[in-house]
């Protein structure tokens, strides 16, 4: 017995917002961005949206949020599927929140490859996501753009930090270049592992042992945890980076033991950074590398959806008329030019 | 700042984009063996689930669809409580100025169909749905939004 889309009367249209119009005017940027900067948690998740969707209501988000943002503090959350990081998150949230932070996080997890599609299901371990003044949480699914993923990751995060939030943890599956690059723009990085070497042993081949600001041994309710410490303090032992040895927490995330060290170790982390001599070298290559992900998806867009004249150029390289290095620089010139929406099936996005 | 230029705002929004549907369980009774098979079935339509499982209120379901900002809520009730926590729901989402719509999943009786449209549910979905029906109702629900 199933209804299709069910009969009898269609529900009256919503009544309008009591502050206003309900945020689905597109384009309505700055007014969104101002009731979520007073608190209004749709506006923010609307942004969140559009931040997600790329283009240039997302640069408009991104212009707006910019001058606001740079006082949070990033914690990149990153390990093996199922160590434990979104219930660790949750807990490292409840923490900061009670000592008065006020808390994001931003949830990562891969969209299928298949079908575009993407069951994220990280707000079931994180119970104060729940609660009303509990952490504001945005999951955000991969959609197949490496690239385009670490720049929406990024940029909101820069939103979450320009709306107020002073503390913002992205989780993120560790075992990509995604990861990793999402990661390199953390302020701090914590690598969650689980007794037993086979996480570390993933962590280190997707590079993230050495992006690690602080390593967490989590489910030290199981044996092997001491064990797993003690390798991983051996490791370091053979050497880090200078300034700052990486310590190793021991954390039980379903009962919140260890998530206090865990919280003060993020906080030993911050103001070594901001008392470190390098912080300025740090903070220009963030940037950089900021800047560097938007004009690389300027690049990505002048070929993905190209216009007649970037078509015609192809064209040419395809008959042997033009070398692909001389086409390129000629693209290079009109990298940042809106295109012209003008070549057929531009807008033909594949079904979702 | 300047507001983005009107005709390329426009082209965006034009743009298929992934739909966004909160999936839960409502009241206390159960497993969610079946609400996963549903996760799995819009996975596998492309499109994405945020899954919030067992034991959610209204409120927690209200929270995740303005922080996640999503299209659709399904929502699975299975012990009889359609009634009353379907309406409820539904009633909770147009209190916020919004009109997210509400597809519920689980065993009503044919002669509660008609009172779930009429307080506004967009569409039941029985156990014996297949796959590509799920999907259909979820986008068409989706669609009604924009
Ligand atoms: N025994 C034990 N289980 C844990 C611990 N932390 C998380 N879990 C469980 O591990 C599973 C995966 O947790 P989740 O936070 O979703 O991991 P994620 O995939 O890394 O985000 C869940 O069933 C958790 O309840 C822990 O410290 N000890
Ligand atoms: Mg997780």
């Amino acid at each position: 017995m199933t209804a299709g889309p069910a009969a009898g009367p269609t529900p009256e249209r919503a009544a309008p917002h009591p502050d206003g119009e309900p945020p689905t005017a597109p384009g309505d940027v700055t007014a969104l961005f101002e009731r979520a900067r007073g608190g209004d948690r749709r506006a923010l998740g609307r942004l969140l949206t559009y931040t997600e969707r790329g283009g240039p209501l997302a640069d408009a988000v991104a212009v707006a949020a910019w001058p606001l943002a740079g006082a949070a503090h990033v914690v990149g959350m990153t390990g093996a599927p199922g160590v434990g990081k979104s219930t660790l998150t949750d807990r490292l949230a409840q923490v900061a929140a009670d000592d008065g932070w006020r808390v994001a996080i931003l949830a990562v997890d891969p969209s299928s490859p298949l079908t575009g599609g993407a069951i994220l299901g990280d707000r079931v371990r994180m119970g104060s996501a729940a609660t009303p003044g509990g952490p504001f949480v945005r999951s955000m699914a991969s959609r197949g753009q490496s690239g385009g993923l670490a720049l929406a990751a990024l940029s909101a995060v820069r939103l979450l930090d320009a709306a107020g939030h002073d503390l913002i943890i992205v989780e993120t599956v560790g075992i990509g270049q995604v990861e990793v690059d999402i990661a390199r723009t953390a302020d701090t990085t914590i690598v969650a592992v689980s007794p037993g070497w086979g996480d570390a042993v993933q962590a280190n081949k997707a590079g993230l042992l050495e992006m690690a600001d602080i390593f967490v041994v989590n489910k030290a309710d199981r044996a092997g945890a001491t064990d797993a410490r003690r390798d991983l303090e051996y490791m370091l032992d053979l050497g880090h980076r200078a300034g700052w040895r990486p310590p190793v927490a021991l954390t039980v995330a379903t009962t919140g033991e260890g998530a206090d060290e865990l919280f003060k170790h993020v906080q030993d982390h911050r103001q070594h950074l901001r008392t470190s001599s390098a912080e300025a070298e740090r903070r220009a290559r963030h940037v950089a590398e900021e800047v560097r992900r938007h004009l690389h998806r300027w690049v990505d867009q002048l070929v993905e959806q190209p216009t007649r004249q970037t078509e015609a150029l192809f064209a040419e390289v395809a008959q042997g008329d033009l070398a692909p290095s001389a086409a390129a620089q000629r693209l290079a010139g009109e990298v940042g030019q809106v295109p012209e929406r003008d070549a057929p099936g531009a807008d033909d996005e594949p079904e979702v | 700042m300047s507001g983005p230029d009107g005709d390329a705002a426009g082209a965006e929004t034009e743009r298929r984009q992934p739909v966004r549907v909160v999936l839960a369980k409502l009241g206390l009774d159960g497993h969610d063996r079946g609400l996963k098979v549903v996760a799995r079935m819009l996975r596998d339509a492309g499109l994405e689930v945020i899954y919030l499982g067992l034991r959610q209120t209204t409120e927690s379901i209200l929270l995740a669809v303005e922080q996640e900002d999503a299209d659709v809520i399904g929502l699975s009730i299975h012990n009889g409580g359609h009634l009353t926590l379907a309406p409820r729901m539904v009633e909770a989402v147009r209190a916020t100025g919004t009109d997210v719509p509400v597809v519920v999943g689980g065993i009503v009786p044919d002669v509660d169909l008609e009172r779930l449209a009429e307080a506004g549910v967009f569409a039941v979905l029985g156990p014996g749905a297949s796959a590509a029906e799920v999907a259909r109702t979820v986008r068409a629900a989706a669609a009604r939004r924009a």
